[in-house]
């Protein structure tokens, strides 16, 4: 699965799918969409989207809700997610269970998902059984039954979650912290799954209260894509999730940054931790609210920088300087706030964290002041357009983009023009975003490191 | 992205690969023999203008010799870093500038590659994936910068609890079996390999005679014939291939601790399953399935997470290997709970083997295994590995219309017969990776190394 990763970049909080998205560099006229989706929105306000797709009898059937991690109020960190556990345990009509049994029983597969920005639930399935699971899901959508019984258990497989994933590993726990000091008081410094005592104290009311604030349709996008007509699914979707009535959702409004004015530079130490890392991460615009062409230059530099091993980062610290086992970057352009555009290496054993950071700084200094070359620009650009034409070999990726980038507030418009929009990145126009975000005072440097050695 | 649900785990995907059921719209393979006599299972899918190949040779990791172990892995994380007269960077950047993926990959059984690129740089991506396998140059510069990347995570797995309780399960079960040593190999056995030992390698063990190849997208039978003998006519016709001694997994109940400062323990279990030829196959299949292998609908997870919330994950599965057949499974808990899951676990064995399962339970398990294999056949990718597991398996080029039939004919007597053979917790074999309370070692793993 390509290069190693490096130790840290288990990334818990943020989607990074759309960064990473799909394309060919054709002229530009007859570069392709990303996808051809179809979009419809019912008079209760649940945006439904279709991707036809008939290379097999299977269709994927998601419900996005915009509501996410971030949206948590203080002291309730991890309801988002906890609800979404408990999104699987019974309505008015189903029993505990019973929704599970009845997409196995059917061949589906399903799961969900949460992130700082939604909450995402799905099925994948014969594409003959979409109406019953339509049926379902808008059951869930307003019928949700819950009681102090069902619930308990639960929390506590979200704690053996919360473990497994992070207090398990040194890197993840890290990561908290390191997103902690990234965001001074935006929530995007909470950890998604929640601070383990506050986990610890979350109750069916809470659960409640949140289920009945967010879950309504005017706050949902349906995403349907596989072996299917669009007409079809829009009469489908005003049957099943039209009678559902609309409710006012709070004004999705977030504690904002103050200006970062100080560099951050946190250090642990950890008996686990066998081989030091070294990462730095920038506050970065989004690709909601902000200029979109500044976005996409962003991207395309994450790419020249980071993208590969044929990229900057790697090329001079891992294969030229010989100071480093990996590096590179990535940019989670996707969120629905402000987010990090960030760098990271692994020293080879000879070399230092300092001396990481210092060929970081060089290489960021010298696209700063020199600019990316008209070859790593095509090479990257490239390689994008590559990725958007093999996006759409998988109905369920496809799907993904679609419902993360909606939720997280994009428009669709700008998803299916992604291509054209990276096509059209100029090498200046990189420079420009570079300088802009390359601002130490906004960024965290983080050193992971083995205990010392006892003397 | 962020999934906060049941995690599919990676054992399973692989499983899978080798399990799937029957489509509802058949899948047209086509069994493709170029001119120079080179064979390929072929699916045609001209809506997207991609081409995607996988590539088996037979004879994996477990034929590395002992002192290097980890052979056939810097093989395979070295074969893309220069060939023919490309050295690493130009092979790179060549890949790079088309945007093609080719890589390799070296499993316990097997070596194998895997390419994909825009239908309009066919040509030269196979001229690529052909260069890379027949005149790999193992240039010094990119062999140490990968083994150095491999030492380091060598490395952080030793403090790693998931990677230390499945090396140990291993080890614990295989003893000097090559089965025994990890697919990576470990940091001495990876030092000690040379760049003749990779190019020796190359030149012995990728031939024409052990390899298995999948073509699923936007080329023909008539396009893909003549690529074939391109890319593969130079490789030898013969492969050096020993074969690996027929065994078993350790038959005795044994528990090992590897102590880890950690919350929560990592639980690995297993003991005797079925291989892949075996005829209580399916019945396996489906037993495993009712067990632990359905993500919610399993009894492992209805009685140790849905009811006591012990878990966020436990799991079976089974893991036909060429030359044994495991049934494995596993769980992280909190320290304190690890007797008790593991008690729960022990008693759902039993209770499987002294009472079966029930007739819907059977039925459910049937329809799901059926109904959801399509599923699988949603992306190119996933089509060429199905056509590689089947040939790597043996299975008839019609194989997935059949499939229905050898999981329905399934009976209850079946499970019970296959219970009695494989779950059998006085054989059961255990790992644990964390501080787990309450638990001593048993058998081989309470004896020193």
């Amino acid at each position: 699965m390509g290069p190693i990763r490096p130790l840290f970049i288990i990334s818990l909080t943020l989607c990074i799918i759309f960064a990473t998205s799909p394309t060919r560099l054709f002229a530009e006229e007859t570069i392709p969409t990303l996808f051809d989706p179809k979009v419809t929105t019912l008079d209760n306000g649940l945006q439904v989207v279709v991707l036809e797709d008939h290379r097999a009898p299977v269709v994927t059937h998601m419900v996005w809700y915009k509501v996410g991690a971030a949206d948590e109020k203080p002291l309730k960190s991890g309801i988002a997610h906890f609800l979404e556990h408990l999104m699987f345990k019974g309505t008015k009509t189903l029993q505990p269970g019973e929704f599970s049994e009845i997409v196995a029983e059917n061949g589906g597969q399903e799961n969900a998902f949460t992130s700082q920005d939604y909450t995402a639930y799905f099925q994948n399935v014969s594409v003959d059984k979409l109406p019953l699971f339509m049926e379902m899901e808008a059951d869930r959508m307003t019928n949700l039954v819950l009681t102090d019984d069902i619930v308990a258990p639960e929390l506590k497989v979200v704690l053996e979650e919360r473990s497994q994933r992070t207090d398990n590993n040194p890197a993840a726990l890290f990561g908290e912290q390191f997103d902690a000091a990234q965001f001074l008081a935006h929530p995007y410094g909470t950890p998604v799954i929640g601070w383990r005592h506050e986990i610890e104290n979350l109750t069916t009311e809470d659960a409640l209260d949140w289920y009945k604030t967010y879950y309504a349709p005017n706050n949902a996008i349906l995403v349907v894509a596989g072996d299917v007509n669009a007409e079809e699914v829009f009469e489908l979707a005003e049957q099943y999730y039209g009678p559902i009535p609309a409710r006012e959702i709070p004004k999705r409004e977030r504690v904002q940054e103050p200006p970062q004015l100080a560099k951050r530079v946190i250090e642990m130490s950890d008996k686990r931790v066998r081989q030091p890392s070294w990462r730095q991460s920038y506050l970065a615009p989004s690709a909601r609210s902000e200029d979109q062409e500044n976005v996409r230059a962003l991207e395309v530099l994450s790419q020249i920088l980071g993208g590969g091993v044929t990229s900057r980062l790697y090329n001079d610290l891992v294969v030229e300087k010989k100071i480093a086992t990996n590096a590179g970057a990535y940019y989670q352009s996707g969120s629905y706030d402000k987010s990090t555009f960030v760098l990271y290496g692994s020293p080879t054993p000879d070399h230092s964290l300092e001396d990481i950071e210092t060929a970081v700084q060089a290489t960021i200094e010298d696209i700063v002041k020199n600019g990316v070359t008209e070859k790593e620009l095509t090479r990257a650009k490239k390689k994008l357009l590559a990725d958007a034409i093999y996006a759409r070999d998988s109905i369920r990726g496809a799907a993904n983009i679609l419902g993360s980038s909606l939720a997280s507030g994009e428009t669709i418009e700008n998803i299916v023009n992604w291509p054209m929009h990276i096509s059209k990145v100029t090498a200046a126009e990189i420079q420009v975003a570079a300088k802009a975000l390359f601002d130490e005072r906004q960024s965290v440097v983080g050193r992971l490191l083995p205990e010392p050695a006892k003397s | 992205m962020f999934h906060v649900h049941r995690p599919i785990t990676a054992a399973l995907t692989i499983v899978f690969l080798l399990l799937f059921s029957l489509p509802a719209r058949a899948v047209e393979v086509t069994e493709v023999t170029s001119p120079g006599g080179i064979k390929a299972w072929l699916v045609e899918e001209p809506s997207i203008p991609i081409v995607s190949m996988n590539v088996a040779w037979r004879g994996g990791a477990s034929l590395d010799p002992a002192d290097k172990a980890g052979l056939a892995y810097l093989v395979s994380s070295t074969m893309d870093e220069g060939a023919g007269e490309l050295d690493s960077k130009a092979f790179q950047e060549r890949l790079s500038d088309l945007a093609i993926q080719l890589g390799f990959d070296a499993s316990k059984d097997s070596f194998s590659g895997s390419l994909k690129t825009l239908s309009e740089n066919t040509d030269e991506a196979f001229r690529l994936f052909g260069t890379a396998i027949t005149d790999p140059r193992f240039d010094e510069e990119p062999v140490e910068r990968i083994r150095g990347q491999i030492l380091s995570s060598l490395d952080r797995k030793l403090s790693d609890p998931d990677s230390l309780a499945g090396r140990a399960w291993f080890e614990l079960a295989f003893g000097d079996h090559p089965y025994a040593q990890p697919s990576e190999g470990k940091m001495d056995t990876m030092a000690a390999i040379t760049r003749e030992d990779l190019a020796a390698f190359a030149r012995t063990r990728i031939g024409r005679d052990n390899m298995l190849i999948g073509v699923v997208g936007d080329i023909t039978a008539e396009e893909l014939g003549p690529l074939l003998d391109k890319t593969f006519s130079d490789l030898p016709a013969k492969a050096e291939i020993a074969a690996i001694p027929q065994t078993a997994p350790l038959s005795e109940a044994a528990v090992k601790i590897i102590p880890q400062d950690i919350p929560q323990s990592v639980v690995v279990f297993g003991g005797q399953g079925v291989k892949r030829d075996d005829p209580d196959y399916y019945a396996a299949y489906v037993l495993n399935y009712i067990l632990g292998g359905g993500s919610f609908q399993s009894r492992l997870t209805e009685e140790i997470r849905e009811k006591r919330g012990l878990v966020y994950s436990v799991y079976s599965y089974l893991y036909p290997m060429k030359a044994a057949g495991l049934q494995m499974g596993g769980f992280g808990t909190s320290n304190s709970s690890v007797k008790e899951a593991l008690d729960l676990v022990e008693a759902e064995l039993l209770r499987i083997r002294e009472n079966g399962v029930t007739e819907e339970e059977l039925a459910a398990a049937k329809t799901y295994l059926n109904g959801s294999f399509p599923l699988s056949l949603s992306s190119n990718d996933r089509i060429a590995d199905i056509l590689v597991a089947m040939q790597f398996s043996n299975l008839p080029i019609d194989y997935l219309n059949d499939r229905p039939n050898l999981i329905n004919a399934v009976t209850q007597d079946d499970i019970k017969r296959v219970a009695q053979k494989l779950l059998d917790p006085d054989r059961l074999i255990v790992v644990v990776a964390g501080k787990p309370e309450n638990l001593e070692e048993k058998g081989k793993g309470a004896e020193k190394n």
